[in-house]
């Protein structure tokens, strides 16, 4: 047996910080192994509900065993966690993923990308990463969720789809806005923001680490249920087919066909 | 408190296994649960050559349950060979290989390739829904069933078990058609066919439009096909559909059920296997039963 397990953990604090985007900090000594892009399954209460959710890592807190998401209620699931109080019982799995490799960054200016609820797991990472680093990230609107947080890292930059702050537009736009010429890059986000930070990178020559998602069933990589297309046969079925919850969720944007 | 049960000779310590496809080959599992602790584990369909599956998405969760349309990715036999089965090896519990293919040929090629290894029993798949070639045709009409079942026992140095589909109008014929050709024990059931929208994207959720339901919602459908089956024929039958515990398990085995296996709720708790085996005994002990088979078709 390894270091995975299913555990109960304990709510010590969760507020609403956007709409419907929903901060909870859990006291699990999951957090003890938590690392920038990997992720916890999270399982309902509610016995109609079968599956765990996947969510990530936003921060850690090894050493007091804490580990805090961000995410953003978007079905039944997420809508039970949202009503969680301080002191519950939360039932989780981790710590899962292989999270974003750091040292890709040694000595390289690191662009940190993240689109709506994909700006989360960018917290930890900007926590960890060493060197140079901007963050940029892309929103609705001026609801910042964890601006502040970011800022204290790194030099830190919005987008928003509406103008209501930061540059209108994408990410990619205010890449381009502010002239910043990243030599590495770590993205999650939504599928169209990925293709573009791909196409991105490639232009520039530089790798960029992304960051995919997909809806799982067991989250530790028996059922086949969340893969990926891969340019390379992938090490478990040899299919170009990998599992995102077990060699990802974070890949380098050449491996994969998005 | 005796919880040995034997199927076509092979002697499990308890009649809790894992459904084909829930487990992979125990590898991911092996991380959460003992496996020295299950009867056997039944390890994910097995092609003659790799499979890439569906398209995604491949999950969906439904009210008590979860559609899936993997479409049988698998490594195909070589890797399984040389990779997974030395896996399970170290392990003291029975090995399941599941067995998949497009033709009959497929299928035979894989058995061939099974005849000398580890592998205790040969579970037989031919009631995926979610694959177009071969599988479920196999399992949806009972000449055909019959044609693959006694070829395939002819070349199987195993005993074979046959996995019947419940998308059938009488899965009591596929039974019959299954024994009579030869198989050594059944496995029912496989998964629903489902279909579920997603209203706010006016999309299948499933990229393959539909799925096998399968979890706590398909139990009762389940419970009745093991009861019918277990009437019409003698052979063993390996009893499954939403097992979460203990008691779950109890009634396949009161239906006429010899084992069970837990499939969809290992995602829901990937310790359920155990807490079935416990749940079992704990049943045992608060009733006084000695020996499981006590239990075994005991409601008539």
């Amino acid at each position: 047996m390894g270091h995975k397990k299913k555990t109960a953990g304990t709510v010590i604090l969760q507020r609403e910080i956007a709409p419907q985007i929903f901060d909870m900090w859990i006291e699990t000594d999951l957090a003890r192994e938590a690392g920038a892009g990997q992720f916890a399954a999270l399982y309902p209460k509610g016995e109609s509900m079968l599956l765990p959710r996947p969510i990530s890592v936003c921060e850690t807190d090894r050493q007091a065993g804490r580990l805090r998401i961000v995410y953003r209620v978007q079905g039944k699931g997420t809508r039970e966690f949202s009503a969680y109080a301080k002191g519950d019982t939360v039932f989780l799995s981790g710590i899962l993923g292989n999270g974003f490799p750091l040292m890709e960054a040694e000595g390289k200016r690191a662009l940190l990308a993240g689109g709506g609820i994909g700006i989360p797991p960018l917290l930890e990472l900007a926590k960890e990463l060493r060197g140079e680093k901007t963050i940029v990230a892309g929103y609705r609107d001026k609801n910042l969720f964890l601006k502040e947080d970011m800022e204290k890292y790194a030099p830190f930059y919005a987008a928003t789809e509406d103008g209501s702050a930061g540059t209108k537009g994408n990410v990619l736009d205010a890449v381009r806005e502010r002239g910043i010429a990243p030599e590495v890059i770590y993205a999650c986000g939504p599928m169209p923001m990925l293709r573009a930070v791909k196409e991105y990178a490639a232009q520039a020559k530089i790798k960029a680490y992304l960051s995919l998602e997909e809806r799982m069933a067991c989250g530790i990589g028996a059922c086949l249920g969340c893969v990926c297309k891969t340019t390379k046969k992938d090490g478990h079925s040899h299919v170009k087919n990998a599992r995102i919850c077990t060699e990802g969720p974070v890949f380098e944007a050449g491996e994969v066909d998005i | 408190m005796k919880t040995e049960v034997t199927i076509a000779g092979v002697r499990l310590k308890n009649p809790v296994m894992t459904a084909s496809g829930t487990f992979g080959s125990g590898i991911e599992y092996s991380e959460f649960v003992d496996l020295n602790r299950l009867g056997a584990v039944v390890t994910k369909g097995v092609a003659l050559e790799p499979w890439p599956g569906n398209p995604t998405p491949r999950v969906a969760e439904v009210y008590g349950g979860m559609l899936n349309a993997i479409g049988l990715q698998n490594p195909g036999i070589s890797v399984f060979l040389e990779r997974d089965l030395p896996f399970l090896e170290a392990y003291d519990t029975k090995i399941i290989v599941n067995v998949c293919g497009k033709t009959i040929e497929e299928y035979l090629a894989v058995v061939e390739r099974l005849g000398d290894s580890s592998a205790d029993l040969l579970e037989i798949n031919v009631s995926c829904p979610n694959v177009k070639e071969g599988a479920i045709a196999f399992g949806q009409n009972a000449d055909c069933l019959y044609e693959i079942t006694s070829r395939i026992k002819k070349k199987a140095k195993q005993p074979i078990i046959m996995k019947l589909s419940p998308n059938v109008t009488d899965i009591t014929e596929m039974a019959r058609a299954a024994e009579a050709a030869g198989a050594d024990a059944l496995s029912l059931i496989n998964t629903l066919t489902g279909m579920k929208i997603d209203i706010h994207k006016r999309a299948f959720a499933l990229a393959n439009k539909t799925g096998g339901l399968s979890g706590p919602a398909i139990k009762p459908v389940a419970v009745r096909m093991v009861y019918q089956c277990a009437n019409a024929v003698t052979i063993p039958i390996i009893g499954m559909g939403g097992i979460a515990d203990g008691e779950d398990a109890v009634e396949f085995l009161m239906a006429g059920a010899t084992a069970v296996s837990v499939g969809a709720m290992n995602f829901h708790d990937p310790y359920t296997t155990l807490k079935v085996i416990e749940g079992i005994e704990a049943y045992m002990e608060r009733y006084g039963v000695n020996d499981i088979h006590e239990l075994i078709g005991c409601v008539r």
